[in-house]
């Protein structure tokens, strides 16, 4: 990804003063929980950039910050991280963007290292290591308020001393500390770290042979050098996290060479250098807080929340009772805004229909575009729902505790907490389920649950499946127990498959280790309504804009493959479509699809259904030319159903017909707005691919095993 | 030297004093960037409805840990 950088030997200022003509930049960087987030929507408020960082799945913030007298400063948000020995994608990008490593972002020319003041010994580990690198660093001690309620008191004054940089204690929740903060962000004159920590003896020569190699052949600025020898020493895995430069030969050798002389004296270098900053910020802390021990012996706010929400019995009421409210709110919420969508995009169809000649252009524009655009825009609101659900549940902190109960169910198929919510979350839509699983660090596990979530019945198989309930029960009322018992069976079926492939998949294809699940437990906090509305803004437009252009090209070939060739003069939509290219891979197809129980026209829909999967009822009803009117009613289709036979006079749609088509929408991956979501966060075609073919072998292979069973048995 | 047992068999609610784990291994890098270093008081707060994973309370912040990680990790139970 990024190259041998160059950097900072040619810059002609040092990193300190930021030339006049160009506005400093600012990295923000911090623990996760720390504050982050609401301290770089308050500094930068809506001037915001959101993409991605190229080649990797880490969500890019940058913005634009003003000073007390206007002046504009960049800042850009890192991903939150521990440690710069990074153990995640997110960490290595934190990492490479603090170290000049990548060539798409330019090396912050200072650092805004946020820290939560409740918390401040682990807080300061990473603070620690980015004092090493060299460049101007402002310390904001975050959440203030909530250090003094739990009884500790600390020392700010001498705090900037001992570290030699500006320290500004802030609430970001409540807008405090943040004049004080940009005075310090538009000083001109901003010093480097004075702080030094002794490096273990044995260990020092070590660092000192290191940093002069890699100033040397790897062509580092000598003030980062110290920082990367160190990070050398501390982690071996860094130098293999993708988007890392490798190491010139020299220092790889030099650094080879340290570590079999320490392995033969058996010393553990990397535990010795980890516990060495720890005892220089322990000593550090014992200075600089003061604890008022009768405040923190006291059982505190969130372990009594803790006591029911992990509780044994309750806390599994609580999980569900919260998996409930979000259900149901996205089918009872959502549907006002759906609907409103639908209505706008038929009457902008119904304008373009009158104000445009008839012809294919004019069909082009509202059954290619329109409608494909609005197929995608009908989905909007109950994803925003869910985005607004999950971005509200890690504010409180309840994501991790979900994440913390169901670890030892998700483990048992090989994965852990963390892929709980993006798998409930596709129940309702795939796409923020997918999004939702960048908060998986391990790579594999997070490809295992991106692979397996469309196998959750989402919210487009209902229409499918309420459709071929209503066909498959003859008569006019169907009872509501055959109705919830098929409707529940089908979504069994596909939990039971995702867990199913889930399980194959982290022993065959994507074998790793044993997923961990070492995850902070925040305490339980206020949720930051402005950051959550602003987030699911964020991830609504991104949706839009990565499955949009993918989605509309589609919908366009769709419509093409419908209307042409055209069918004479007189022709009805009917006798159009089964003329049509569509209507001849249907007859194509029949062949594969037969032995399933389905002749053409269903193919024609399943083709067409790969648009979304809802698009079939609309397909039959062309198809079977049953004029449902835009009514939700089934009843007219369901009887033009019923009246379907095949060319041998036989009926079509059996029971055992519409049980297989159901079997076969539980499994089959037929939704391009999924296939775009998953190209863009795994960074290949390779695997929504896959999943094509799995997902859809599997539809095929278990409709085939039912109609063919299922025809034996002779029903 | 006091006796050292694994941390998956301390108690709910005890507190104890990291003695030592494996040197390899991710999460045994990671515990020790976040703090868990030998000598590091440490409390088994409570453990996931199912028994597992556990909740640990290290340096003022909770932490959770597998039960199997829990395994390889030596500890010195502190006299309550």
């Amino acid at each position: 990804m990024s190259s041998p950088q160059p950097s900072s030997f040619s810059s002609p200022t040092p990193p300190s003063l930021p030339t006049a003509a160009r506005a400093p930049v600012y990295a923000l960087v911090g623990n996760p929980n720390c504050g982050k987030s609401t301290l770089f929507n308050a500094l930068t408020g809506l001037k915001q950039k959101v993409g991605n960082y190229p080649g990797v799945t880490v969500e890019k913030k940058v913005g634009t910050a003003y000073s007390q007298h206007g002046h504009a400063m960049q800042v850009i948000d890192l991903p939150g991280a521990y440690s710069l020995a990074a153990r995640s994608p997110d960490e290595a990008v934190t990492r490479d963007v603090l170290l000049g490593r990548r060539m798409d972002t330019a090396q912050p020319d200072r650092i805004l290292c946020i820290v939560d003041s409740t918390n401040l010994e682990r807080n300061l580990y990473l603070v620690h290591q980015i004092l090493d690198l060299g460049r101007p660093v402002i310390l904001v001690l975050n959440m203030m308020d909530l250090a003094t309620s739990v009884g500790l008191r600390i020392r700010v004054a001498r705090l900037e001393k001992e570290l030699g940089i500006p320290v500004i204690p802030c609430e970001a929740a409540h807008g405090k500390g943040l004049i004080e903060l940009k005075l310090a962000m538009s000083r001109t004159d901003l010093p480097l770290p004075r702080h030094r920590w002794d490096i273990p003896g044995p260990i020092a020569p070590a660092v000192s042979e290191l940093q002069a190699s890699l100033v040397e052949s790897d062509r580092k600025a000598p003030l980062s050098a110290r920082a990367e020898a160190l990070l050398l020493l501390t982690d071996q895995d860094s130098v293999r996290v993708a988007g890392s430069t490798p190491l010139s030969e020299r220092t790889t050798e030099i650094l080879r060479g340290w570590q079999k002389r320490w392995q033969e004296q058996g010393m553990d270098w990397a535990a010795t250098l980890v516990a060495s900053r720890y005892d220089a910020i322990s000593r550090l802390c014992a200075e600089l807080v003061e604890r008022d021990s009768g405040m923190r012996d006291g059982i505190s706010q969130s372990d009594r929340i803790d006591g029911v929400v992990t509780h044994p019995v309750w806390g599994w009421l609580v999980l569900g009772g919260i998996m409930a409210l979000l259900f149901l709110s996205i089918f009872t919420l959502a549907e006002y805004p759906m609907n409103w969508i639908d209505d706008h995009i038929a009457s902008l169809s119904d304008f373009v229909k009158g104000s445009m000649p008839a012809g294919d252009l004019r069909d082009l524009i509202t059954d290619g575009a329109i409608a494909g655009v609005g197929g995608v825009v009908i989905f909007l609101p109950q994803i925003m729902i869910l985005f607004f659900f999950i971005g509200m549940l890690e504010s409180t902190g309840y994501m991790a505790r979900a994440a913390f109960i169901m670890d030892r169910l998700m483990s048992r198929v090989g994965l852990n907490g963390k892929s709980f919510i993006p798998l409930l979350s596709s129940y309702a839509c795939a796409i923020p389920g997918i999004m939702a699983t960048r908060t998986i660090e391990d790579s594999k596990d997070r490809l295992v649950t991106i692979l397996v979530a469309p196998l959750m019945s989402c919210s487009a198989r209902l229409p499918v499946y309420l459709l071929m309930i209503a066909a498959l029960v003859p008569g006019e009322q169907v009872p509501v127990t055959t109705k919830v018992g098929l409707m529940l069976l089908m979504y069994a079926l596909g939990t039971g498959g995702a867990f199913g492939f889930a399980w194959l998949f982290k022993r065959t294809l994507l074998k790793g280790e044993p997923p961990l699940m070492i995850m902070e437990l925040p305490p339980y906090r206020l949720p930051k309504v402005r950051d959550v509305f602003l987030q699911m803004i964020e991830r609504g437009g991104l949706f839009l804009r990565r499955a949009g252009t993918i989605i509309l090209g589609i919908s366009i070939v769709l419509w093409f493959l419908s209307t042409y060739p055209k069918a004479p003069e007189g022709a009805t939509a009917q006798e159009q479509m089964a003329g049509s290219f569509a209507g001849r891979a249907g007859h194509l197809l029949e062949p594969v699809i037969k032995p399933l129980g389905f002749d053409w026209q269903i193919g024609i829909g399943l083709i067409a259904s790969f648009a979304a999967r809802e698009v079939f009822v609309a397909t039959m009803g062309v198809v079977f030319n049953a004029q449902a009117e835009d009514d939700e009613d089934t009843a007219p289709l369901r009887e033009a159903l019923a009246g379907a036979r095949w060319p041998d006079g036989s009926v079509l749609f059996t029971p055992l017909v519409c049980l297989s088509l159901m079997v076969f929408y539980v499994f089959a991956m037929q939704c391009i707005s999924t296939i775009a979501i998953v190209r863009r966060e795994t960074n290949s075609w390779r695997w929504p691919l896959f999943q094509i073919g799995y997902m859809t072998g599997t539809a095929w292979i278990c409709s085939l095993l039912l109609y063919q069973v299922g025809t034996l048995l002779g029903y | 030297m006091a006796q050292t047992i694994p941390l998956s068999t301390l108690g709910v609610g005890c507190k104890a004093r990291l003695h030592s784990y494996p040197a390899a291994g991710a999460a045994f890098l990671r515990l020790r960037e976040m703090g868990m270093i030998p000598g590091t008081l440490l409390t088994l707060v409570r453990t996931a409805p199912m028994g597992d994973p556990l909740e640990i309370e290290v340096r003022g912040y909770r932490l959770t840990l597998r039960r199997s990680e829990a395994e390889a990790i030596a500890v010195e139970p502190s006299p309550q």
